[in-house]
């Protein structure tokens, strides 16, 4: 039984090459562009792993963290937040609203699926 | 031919003259020459000092007691060698405080307290009448011996003849009617009156010419020359006896005291205070007065001595009253060119005192005695009255005419009980019980009001116990039992041998008893409490000169529209609207209506309200219009501060830690400008990195992909490298936009400016855009069929943000049913361009937010990806533009209803009449 | 008015010389019989120092400078 996997990302291109890799590795892959839809799509799907992009508009994916982790359906689920901006206070702000790995863009990609893999082992 | 009606006229003309000198004086006075600023008239006007006490009594003193009379010009004469450090001051602080009479001067000095003047003007009152009655009885006497000329009769004892036929009553009505002629024409600010002053010198003049004729005619008339009348005196033995002065510790000590006493009444006379401080017009004429007027006193006395010795020996049988020889020797010889200008002498020396004295002495009385009670009688309503210059003349001419009136009484009454000069002395006496308030108030600040009213109480009490009363009691006014065996018949209190004291002439035993008194009061008390803090303000303004100058009077405020009103209702509207005129521009004002409630404003108000009504009532009228704020406690250690270098230093670090303050709050708010630009600047950087890095992302990521792949299909291949590329020019465009952004917000931007079709400028946008707006299926309308709309601007500039609005309406119109408008036209001042979308519009929220960098519209939401493209670069760069130009951009739009970017540029002067549509 | 403080010093000394001159004890040296150019001799004196006094007054207030 393969892993499902949520991606959300505002960017096309970002969404396009993630969906890509994790389908590679062979998970099931939900896409969802912004933080309303994220949350639904999460309810809906019950992904084990969300990459979750911090800078949307409408939702940041700071306030759609706090979201999923007060919903008690998703209790285990792992989130990576992937950000572009990188600054220290961010990544301490993400974990601490209960993300359990922070990535910086632009990311390795050999380095983004070890992560992922080694998560969901 | 002296017959009485020649007397009569000849006084009338001199009067007359005077008067007329008096006028002219004032008149040009008025109109700013000064008659009387030089120090020749100041120093003359300052021989009021030389009375008839001395026109006729230096002559009786010297029969009675030889040089005896010397010491009453001695004194004078070593007070000026210390005019530099006493009178100077004096005349300062008088000017500095607007002081009208000594007083004023006391009360002010004192906190201005309204009780410590009233006491100094009964003071001076009680003691200076005798002295006004000496007056009439000499010019009383000296009409009456002139009239039975050429026989040389004494007068009748005064009160021995009817009331209605007493000379001295018509000369006492006649010198009051001039007096009030003289001294209250008008109601001068300052108290000065310039055409008495100017009287006055020439009154000095002629009594000391007719002094000197006299003394030529007996020296050198009547005798081969003072040796001679010496060596004829010698032979004389009741006349030899006035060659020496008697041997004894008390003969000196009577004559020590005397010279104490002059010293101190030559600068503490009411009339004497009014000449030498209050009519000083200059300081500066100080310095010859110094020498001028001792010379002046050693000219008068310079054939005192000869003239007693002559008359002694011409009327050796005591028949003819010494005080009279000055008039009697010339009628003796015939003399009558020389008795008339001898007795117009002593009349000069007569109306010369007495108008001064009374001038000064009304204006204390009204000042410092009435107006104040007035002031106090709620029933009167004066308070509320609207104009008192008229009431406060009317005061001060009663005042002259009762205290003349009381002088003539005196003299009714007590005129025969004493020689001349007894009476002076007493006089003398009484004025010497303010030396201790007056110098202690000028060099010792610890002096108090409770001080100066103890002291100088308890120095007129004695006065009065040990000079007054038993002067009365000679006069048989009282029961003379008490001077002989003492008050209640106990012999410690008789008057004049208080407490056993015995050996001493009456004056200085009275002088010696009265000023114990007075300064054991004065300093005892002062020293019970420091002064309190309006006291210790005076005390600095009078001690410490004119480095005092800046301490603030008042710690309130009142406006012109209170204090106007008020000072013209003592000084007539007029002359206090010229009063604040002149203070407005001094302080560089337009206009007496610029002038700010301030602290100076109300000293100033005070301080012209002080020269009309004296200090202590003008503190007390200004009190009630101004809302006095209570002292700070700095300003109160200020003010005690007894170390004025110590308030300047303080003064000075105050200042520079306003400074310091003052200069830390600027870099406060400086360091937190900076925060906050900083703090810009990190969100700028913040999402200048985001933007970057997310093309970025993008093709690490499929660069990744197809690097770690090589089995990807061709399609996916050929997709991912597109999407790599495409990336690439975003990210290389944002790179561009960025450092343009930066070159215009820096100013480092380059222009060239030139004159730019905008018609032409929209075709060329359009055309660069067609291949684009084809691909979408977006029709573009263009509406520049307005030729020559011409504006000064960057032509790459301008295509710039044409090209930017133009793609960003087709990045925001639907594909294939898109419509793009562009409309240009203009008024007379400007062209303005439009381009219009049929896209999902801007909601209101949005439409300045856009303009800012980085922030792309949200309401796009029916496109697909939810993001819209582009940097969010693009407006912020062309607002940047279009302002450059002295132009305006902004967006018209309503949600669903497509939006309407705008820009207007001035319109390049000179082609208005080609479009002026 | 006595503008230096040298000037004002100057006539406060003459103050001090005058007190000294008109007072007991110097009085008493000429107060005697005989004659001092025709006159008494106290007389002589007085009239004498004030006038000098005045005329070092004069000297002092209108010298220029100091």
């Amino acid at each position: 039984m393969s892993h499902r996997i949520l991606i959300v990302d505002d960017e096309p291109n970002i969404v396009i090459s993630l969906e890509y890799l994790m389908k590679k590795e062979g998970f099931q892959v939900v896409v969802a562009t912004n933080g309303d839809a994220a949350l639904e799509q999460a309810s809906a799907f019950l992904p084990e792993l969300i990459l979750l992009d911090v800078m949307m508009p409408k939702k940041s994916g700071f306030e759609v963290c706090q979201a999923l982790r007060a919903n008690p359906a998703l209790t285990g689920v792992k989130i990576i937040m992937l950000t572009a901006k990188g600054r220290e206070t961010e990544v301490t702000k993400g974990l601490a609203l209960g993300a359990d790995a922070y990535i910086t863009k632009p990311f390795s990609t050999k380095d983004l699926v070890l992560q992922i893999k080694s998560m969901l082992a | 031919m002296l017959q009485g009606w020649v007397i009569v006229l000849a006084s009338f003309v001199y009067l007359g003259i005077l008067f007329a000198i008096a006028w002219y004086a004032d008149r040009r006075a008025d109109s700013g020459r000064s008659l009387i600023a030089n120090p020749v008239v100041y120093a003359l006007s300052l021989g009021v000092y030389c009375t008839t006490w001395t026109f006729y009594g230096s002559v009786g003193r010297a029969a009675a007691s030889g040089i005896g009379f010397l010491p009453i010009y001695l004194g004078p004469t070593l007070l000026f060698a210390l005019a530099g450090f006493v009178l100077h001051k004096m005349i300062k602080v008088a000017k500095a405080n607007r002081i009208t009479s000594i007083a004023d001067f006391v009360a002010s000095r004192y906190g201005k307290s309204q009780l410590l003047g009233g006491l100094v003007t009964v003071i001076a009152v009680v003691g200076v009448i005798p002295y006004i009655a000496l007056q009439l009885k000499a010019v009383s006497n000296s009409f009456a011996i002139l009239a039975s000329y050429p026989e040389i009769i004494m007068p009748a004892k005064a009160g021995a003849v009817p009331l209605f036929q007493d000379s001295a009553l018509y000369v006492a009505m006649i010198l009051a009617a001039f007096t009030i002629l003289f001294g209250t024409r008008h109601l001068d600010a300052t108290e000065r009156h310039e055409g008495m002053v100017a009287a006055i010198a020439v009154e000095s003049t002629v009594k000391l010419i007719a002094f000197l004729a006299v003394g030529v005619f007996v020296v050198w008339g009547m005798h081969q020359g003072v040796g001679d009348i010496f060596a004829q005196a010698a032979a004389v033995p009741t006349v030899a006896r006035r060659l020496a002065t008697a041997d004894s510790p008390a003969a000196y000590g009577t004559w020590g005291t005397l010279i104490f006493l002059s010293l101190f009444a030559s600068l503490l006379l009411p009339r004497q205070f009014q000449i030498a401080v209050v009519e000083n017009v200059d300081a500066k004429h100080l310095s010859r007065a110094v020498w001028m007027f001792p010379l002046y006193l050693f000219l008068i006395n310079l054939f005192v001595l000869p003239v007693a010795l002559a008359g002694m020996m011409h009327f050796p049988n005591g028949t003819v009253d010494a005080d009279t020889f000055v008039l009697t020797l010339p009628m003796a010889h015939q003399q009558e060119a020389l008795t008339l200008l001898v007795y117009i002498g002593g009349l000069s020396a007569a109306t010369g005192m007495v108008i001064v004295e009374t001038i000064a002495l009304s204006t204390m009385v009204c000042n410092d005695l009435v107006m104040p009670l007035l002031l106090r009688l709620p029933m009167l309503g004066l308070a509320a009255r609207a104009d008192l210059s008229g009431l406060l003349l009317e005061i001060r001419r009663w005042a002259i005419a009762v205290i003349l009136c009381l002088g003539y009484l005196y003299f009714r009454v007590a005129g025969e009980a004493y020689a001349l000069v007894s009476i002076g002395l007493i006089s003398f006496a009484a004025v010497a019980q303010f030396a201790p308030v007056v110098i202690g108030g000028l060099f010792w600040k610890g002096g108090t009001r409770d001080g100066a009213l103890f002291g100088l109480a308890a120095g007129f009490a004695v006065w009065a116990y040990t000079l007054l009363l038993p002067s009365f009691a000679k006069s048989g006014w009282l029961p003379d039992g008490f001077i002989a065996h003492g008050l209640f018949g106990i012999d410690l209190l008789r008057p004049q041998h208080l407490f056993g004291l015995t050996g001493l002439d009456e004056i200085t035993h009275c002088l010696v008893w009265s000023l114990l008194a007075n300064l054991g009061g004065y300093i005892g008390v002062s020293l019970q409490r420091v002064p309190n803090v309006r006291e210790a303000r005076q005390a600095t303004l009078f001690v410490g000169g004119a480095e005092a100058a800046g301490l603030p009077g008042w710690h309130g405020s009142a406006g012109v529209a209170d204090l106007l009103p008020l000072a013209g209702r003592f000084l007539g509207a007029e002359r206090a609207q010229d009063a604040f005129t002149r203070h407005a521009q001094q302080r560089g004002l337009q206009s007496l209506h610029e002038l700010p409630a301030d602290t100076r404003l109300v000293n100033f108000a005070e301080t012209l309200l002080a020269g009309a009504i004296g200090s202590a009532s003008a503190r007390a009228m200004v009190a009630s219009v101004v809302t006095e704020e209570p002292l700070g406690i700095n300003e109160v250690m200020n003010i005690l501060d007894e170390a004025s270098q110590v308030r300047a230093y303080t003064r000075e670090l105050e200042q520079k830690s306003l400074e310091l303050t003052r200069a830390t709050a600027e870099l406060r708010e400086a360091n937190a400008r900076l925060r906050e630009l900083d703090r810009m600047k990190d969100d700028f950087i913040s999402t200048v990195t985001h933007e970057l890095r997310t093309p970025l992302t993008s093709i690490r990521a499929f660069s990744e992909m197809l690097h770690d792949d090589p089995k990807i299909d061709l399609a996916q291949r050929s997709r991912f490298l597109g999407i790599i590329v495409s990336e690439t020019v975003r990210l290389s465009r944002l790179i561009n936009q960025i450092l343009d952004l930066a070159k215009l917000e820096s100013g480092r931007a380059e222009w060239t400016v030139a004159a730019v079709d905008v018609a032409e400028v929209i075709r060329e946008a359009a055309e660069s855009l067609t291949a684009l707006f084809a691909e979408k299926h977006v029709t573009l309308e263009l509406d520049a069929s307005h030729p020559g709309l011409m504006v000064l601007a960057d032509r790459d500039r301008l295509m710039q943000v044409m090209v930017n609005l133009l793609s960003n309406a087709l990045k925001f119109v639907p594909a294939e049913s898109g419509r793009v408008k562009v409309g240009a036209g203009g008024t007379v001042n400007e062209v303005r361009v439009s381009v219009a979308d049929n896209g999902p519009g801007i909601q209101s929220e949005d439409q300045e937010v856009i303009f800012d960098k980085f922030r792309q519209g949200a309401g796009t939401t029916d496109v697909l990806t939810d993001k819209p493209q582009g940097t969010g670069l693009g407006l912020p760069i062309s607002r940047q533009i279009i302002e450059y130009f002295n132009g305006r951009l902004w967006v018209e739009s309503a949600p669903g209803a497509g939006a309407r970017f705008v820009f207007t540029l001035p319109r390049q002067a000179g082609d208005n009449d080609q479009n002026a549509d | 008015m006595i503008r230096s403080r040298l000037k004002a010093q100057r006539l406060a000394f003459l103050f001090l010389l005058g007190c000294f001159f008109f007072n007991y004890p110097l009085l008493s040296v000429f107060n005697r019989g005989g004659d001092f150019f025709g006159m008494p001799p106290l007389y002589a004196w007085l009239m004498g120092s004030w006038l000098a006094l005045i005329v070092q007054m004069i000297w002092v207030v209108e010298s220029r400078g100091d």
